[in-house]
Formats: structure tokens, C-alpha cells, sequence
């Protein structure tokens, strides 16, 4: 599939900004008194803006974008819809909570929200990965693995910005030991999913595309059309195979090892000076968000339709 | 709405002849001119005299060869046309998140709604036939409407009132009705002839049929037979005996 910047930007960022809120909002409902005002407000401010970012990218995407608000209908059928709805919906909590830290609130409503804050991102995660494991014409997204990738990298996402804002604010975080428990998590996940999709013997191949298999072995021979089209264009894209190996090995260093690595030198470099551990949280968000970005890129580029059996007759996993 | 309406008896749908195709592609032109100016159209391309035309097509004409089973007997070719096969249980219906693509609960069309759709293309990725193409030039999805604005469309001819491409094919290859009755004249073609769905595993159902070639005289699309030597006796005959001797050499 191509892999459209406007959507890789929308799927991190979002899952980055509701890694963040998830993290904020289950710190919250543990303990009310985990942030300050300010702190708590920087926290929601740029899980917001993340949020907010992506999905003004995602528009991008469409063609029509200014009937965009038509895409809240069908929640009933849609994962696309649900994800719309849940996102917004997700507002709601964040708006009552910065209104709480704002003026000041009792604990238990402080309780309450953080859970309802922690809920709603959740939820929007797993519609976004619907979106995806809901497509059964492409094999390496309609899989086990793809929803639970979708929540772990939004948490190791969240969990390094969270860390980063904690450090310069002074203000509730996640801690490093969660992230190099969610940087290995991930890498691993990671690994299975690429050996899955690598090995898994497709169900449908050009003989069962076209029927044609009772007579023998199909292949194209001439395409209905010499230049390209929208299906060549949208789901033939090529490119990633050839790098497919390097950029698998980059991602898992930037989300993996490095980001590991960060970590531990902030744990150990702790007191009495702040600025060692202030500089590995940087350098662990920028990392890990790079990380993403790339990860997300081959989701993308390397997932193949079975449209493309109608042309030139590939197999689906001749890489 | 994109919720699938429940099972329709009427399915209206095509059938298309693999066994008499001959590749021309009249009815993939017939399909973008009729479309071009009809109800859901226009169908514009993207650079349309360059070097390198793009521009939606609702029907494409695919050619295949098919290398047998049975060592050294011909291969096969097969032309294929392919467009939306208006399946009973598409996926490309239940992801649009506008309510755009719907499925008429009346013959089972899929449709969509030019006016409601945002263009995310999650649709086309839903449908694994490739049926679906979105326009550049319009920002929204657009696809085969089985000509309905054709086939119930009370200015025309009785006779008329079938899709632009069932009209065009020369060979008759096509064959537009109803599948879901099973006395209609499409639904008995299917059964003498074998009809099959493209990808069954996909779990779509569609309606739209294929009819597989039929065995041919040179021997492709056969049961394989075991290849056998003619035997002669020459040995009544040394002028026949000669002759053999030379032309075997
Ligand atoms: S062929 Fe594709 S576009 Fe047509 S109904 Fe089936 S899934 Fe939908
Ligand atoms: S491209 Fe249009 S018809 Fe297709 S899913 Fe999106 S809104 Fe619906």
C-alpha cells in the first residue's frame, strides 16, 4: 500500500498524543494529587496538540475534506467513524480535567475523570487499529498482531513524551523503567508481527482471484491498461521491498536499543544532577517518535493487496 | 447508511462468458463512454492525451495465460474482464464512515452517493477486487452502477434497458439478469455452465458470476490424456517401407 504521509503522520501522532493522555489520565485516577496545575495542564496541552495534529492531517488525506463532519455517521458499521467519534468524544474528559486542575477539584471527580480521560484514549487507539485489522483484502493488516501493535507503540510513544514532560516540568511522568519495559515489549511484538507476515501462506492467490487454477497455473500476461491507474498507483507501490530489511533493522534500533539505552543512563545518572537525565528524555521522545514514524512507514509500504493478483500475477509473498 | 441491508431476493448482477471473450475491450469503452455522460458521471482523466493518461475505469479487461497442468500440452489464454461484482456481503459498504457506499436493499446494487463521499478511499482498500477507483479530479469514489440509470430508465427501448457493456460485447459474452431468481435465464446459464465466484475465501459473496472456458479442440482446458503413438504396419509394402524410412529421419 502507499504510504501516504498524511496518514503515517496521523496514525503516530495520535497514538503518541493518546499514549500520553492514557498515561496522564491512569496517573490521575491512582492518585489525584500526582500533578500539580501547571504540570497537569502541560501534560493534557500537548497530548491535545498531538491529537489535534494528527487529525488535521488525516484530512489531508480526503478528497472532500470539508464534508468531513459526515464521517461521524456511521459508527455502527465503521471503524473510520467510531475512531472519529471516540476521538472527539475524548475531548471531553480533557476539557473537565484542565477546567478541574484550573480551579481546583475534589479528588474523587479528579478520580473519575483520569479514568474517563484513560478510557476514551484507549478506545480511540483500538478504533484506529480497527480501521486496519478490519481489511480483509490486505492479509499483513488483518491480523492479531496489528491491534495489539497499535496499543503498545502508542504507549512507548505516550510513555517517552511523558517522560520528557516530566523532566522539564518537574511534574508527574512516566518512569524510565516503564519504557525500557515497553521498548523490549515492542521490539518483540514487532519481531513476530514481520515473521508472521513474512511466512503466513495467503489464502488467496491469482488461481482463486480468477478461478482460473482447475486449468493450471495462471499468469498475466497483458494488463488492461499500459500506463498506470488508481488500483497500480494506490496499492502496487513497490518501493519498500527493496529496503524492507535495513528499515525493519533501523526501526528496532530507534524503538528498541536506543531508546533502552536512554533510559538506563537516566536511571543511573539520576541525583544529584538533573540535566543528564533531562537530556536522555529528549533524546529517547525524538528517538522513539522517529522510531514510529518509521515502523509506521513499512506498515504501510510493506502490506500488499490482493488486487494486485490481477496484475502481472505476483504472489503475495514473493517480496 | 452503510449497515448491509438484509439478504435481497432480487440480485442483480452480470455473467460473464470467459469461454467466448475475446479481449476487445468494447465493453471497458462502452462502460467509460456510457458513464462519461451518464447520471454518474462525468469520468474525467488526469492528463487525458499525455504521455502518461489516468482516469477512472469502471471495467478492465485482464488477459491471462495459463500454463496446463499436463506437460507439453498448449497453453491457454483467457481474457477476463473484471468490474464490481455487487457482492451480497461487502466489506467496502460497512467501512465508509459517510454513509456514502450503500447497498440497495431493492436489487442489491452497490452504489455511491457522489454527494456524501469524503474520499478517504478506505472502500477501494476493502474491496479486494479492485472494483472501486477514486477520481483525482473529483475528490470521491466512484464505481460500476450496473448501469442503473440505464436498466430501469423508461425512455428507452425495452431491449435497452441492460448495461452499456452487455450491449457492446460482440460476442455476447455478457449477461445481465437476475440472480437471485433461479428460473431467470442468467441464474440457468450458471448452472449448465458452472458459474464461480472470484475469491470465495474472501467471504464477499458476489453476485456476478464467471463461466469457465469450455474444453477445446486442441486439448487445453481438457482432462489430461495420456499421448499415444500411431501405429502403422508398413511391412506389406517396401516402396510404403522406403517412404516411411525417409520421412522419419
Ligand atoms: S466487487 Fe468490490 S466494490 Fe463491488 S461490491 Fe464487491 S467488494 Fe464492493
Ligand atoms: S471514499 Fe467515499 S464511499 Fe469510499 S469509504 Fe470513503 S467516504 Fe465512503
Amino acid at each position: 500500500m502507499r504510504p501516504a504521509f498524511s496518514v503515517i503522520f496521523f496514525t503516530v501522532m495520535s497514538g503518541c498524543g493518546y499514549g500520553l493522555l492514557f498515561l496522564f489520565g491512569l496517573a490521575l485516577a491512582f492518585n489525584p494529587a500526582v500533578s500539580g496545575r501547571i504540570e497537569g495542564l502541560v501534560q493534557l496541552g500537548v497530548g491535545a496538540i498531538f491529537v489535534v495534529a494528527g487529525l488535521l492531517a488525516s484530512t489531508l488525506h480526503l478528497g472532500q475534506p470539508q464534508r468531513a463532519w459526515r464521517a461521524f455517521s456511521q459508527w455502527r458499521s465503521s471503524w473510520l467513524s467510531r475512531e472519529g467519534v471516540a476521538s472527539v468524544a475524548s475531548f471531553m474528559p480533557m476539557v473537565l480535567i484542565a477546567g478541574c486542575l484550573w480551579r481546583g477539584a475534589d479528588a474523587t471527580t479528579l478520580r473519575a475523570l483520569g479514568a474517563l480521560l484513560a478510557a476514551f484514549a484507549a478506545i480511540t487507539v483500538i478504533c484506529t487499529a480497527g480501521i486496519y485489522t478490519s481489511l480483509k483484502a490486505i492479509p499483513a493488516w488483518h491480523n492479531r498482531f496489528v491491534l495489539p501493535g497499535y496499543l503498545l507503540m502508542a504507549l512507548l510513544g505516550g510513555a517517552a513524551w511523558s517522560w520528557l514532560i516530566g523532566e522539564w516540568t518537574g511534574g508527574a511522568r512516566a518512569q524510565p523503567a516503564l519504557i525500557v519495559a515497553l521498548a523490549i515489549a515492542s521490539c518483540v511484538l514487532k519481531h513476530f508481527y514481520w515473521r508472521h507476515i513474512d511466512a503466513a501462506t495467503p489464502a488467496s492467490t491469482i488461481e482463486t482471484a480468477t478461478g482460473l487454477g482447475r486449468f493450471g497455473r495462471v499468469r498475466s500476461v497483458e494488463a488492461p491498461h499500459t500506463e498506470e491507474n488508481y488500483l497500480t498507483h494506490e496499492m502496487g507501490f513497490q518501493l519498500a521491498r527493496k529496503h524492507g530489511k535495513r528499515l525493519r533493522n533501523i526501526a528496532l534500533l530507534l524503538l528498541g536499543p536506543c531508546t533502552i539505552v536512554l533510559a538506563l543512563l537516566a536511571i543511573t545518572f539520576q541525583a544529584p544532577l538533573h540535566w543528564p537525565a533531562a537530556c536522555c528524555a529528549f533524546a529517547a521522545a525524538i528517538l522513539v517518535t522517529a522510531g514510529l514514524f518509521v515502523e509506521r512507514w513499512l506498515f504501510f509500504a510493506q502490506a500488499k493487496h490482493v488486487v494486485m493478483l490481477y496484475y502481472g500475477g505476483a504472489r503475495m509473498h514473493d517480496a | 447508511m452503510t449497515m448491509l441491508p438484509p439478504p435481497t431476493s432480487k440480485k442483480l448482477g452480470l455473467v460473464i462468458d470467459l469461454d467466448i471473450c475475446v479481449g476487445c475491450h468494447a465493453c471497458a469503452v462502452a462502460c467509460k463512454e456510457w458513464n462519461d455522460g451518464g447520471q454518474f458521471g462525468p469520468l474525467p482523466d488526469a492528463n487525458p492525451y499525455g504521455a502518461e493518461p489516468l482516469g477512472v475505469w469502471f471495467n478492465r479487461v485482464h488477459t491471462y495465460e495459463i500454463e496446463p497442468k499436463e506437460k507439453g500440452a498448449p497453453a491457454m489464454t483467457v481474457h477476463f474482464p473484471r468490474s464490481c461484482l455487487h457482492c451480497e456481503t461487502p466489506d467496502c459498504v460497512t467501512v465508509c464512515p459517510t454513509g456514502a457506499s450503500y447497498k440497495r436493499a431493492e436489487d442489491g446494487i452497490v452504489l455511491v452517493d457522489e454527494d456524501k463521499c469524503i474520499g478517504c478511499k478506505l472502500c477501494s482498500w476493502a474491496c479486494p477486487y479492485g472494483a472501486r477507483e477514486y477520481s483525482e479530479q473529483r475528490g470521491t469514489m466512484q464505481k460500476c452502477t450496473l448501469c442503473v440509470d440505464r436498466i430501469y430508465n423508461e425512455s428507452f427501448e425495452e431491449i435497452d434497458r441492460q448495461p452499456a457493456c452487455v450491449m457492446a460485447c460482440p460476442t455476447r459474452a455478457r449477461h445481465f439478469g437476475d440472480l437471485g431468481d433461479a428460473d431467470s435465464a442468467v441464474s440457468k446459464l450458471v448452472a449448465e455452465r458452472g458459474g464461480y465466484d472470484l475469491m470465495p475465501e474472501m467471504g464477499y459473496k458476489p453476485v456476478n458470476k464467471y463461466l469457465p472456458p469450455r474444453p477445446r479442440r486442441d486439448g487445453c482446458a481438457a482432462e489430461p490424456t495420456p499421448a499415444q503413438e500411431e501405429k502403422v504396419d508398413f511391412s506389406t509394402s517396401p516402396l510404403l517401407r522406403w517412404i516411411d524410412k525417409v520421412l522419419s529421419r
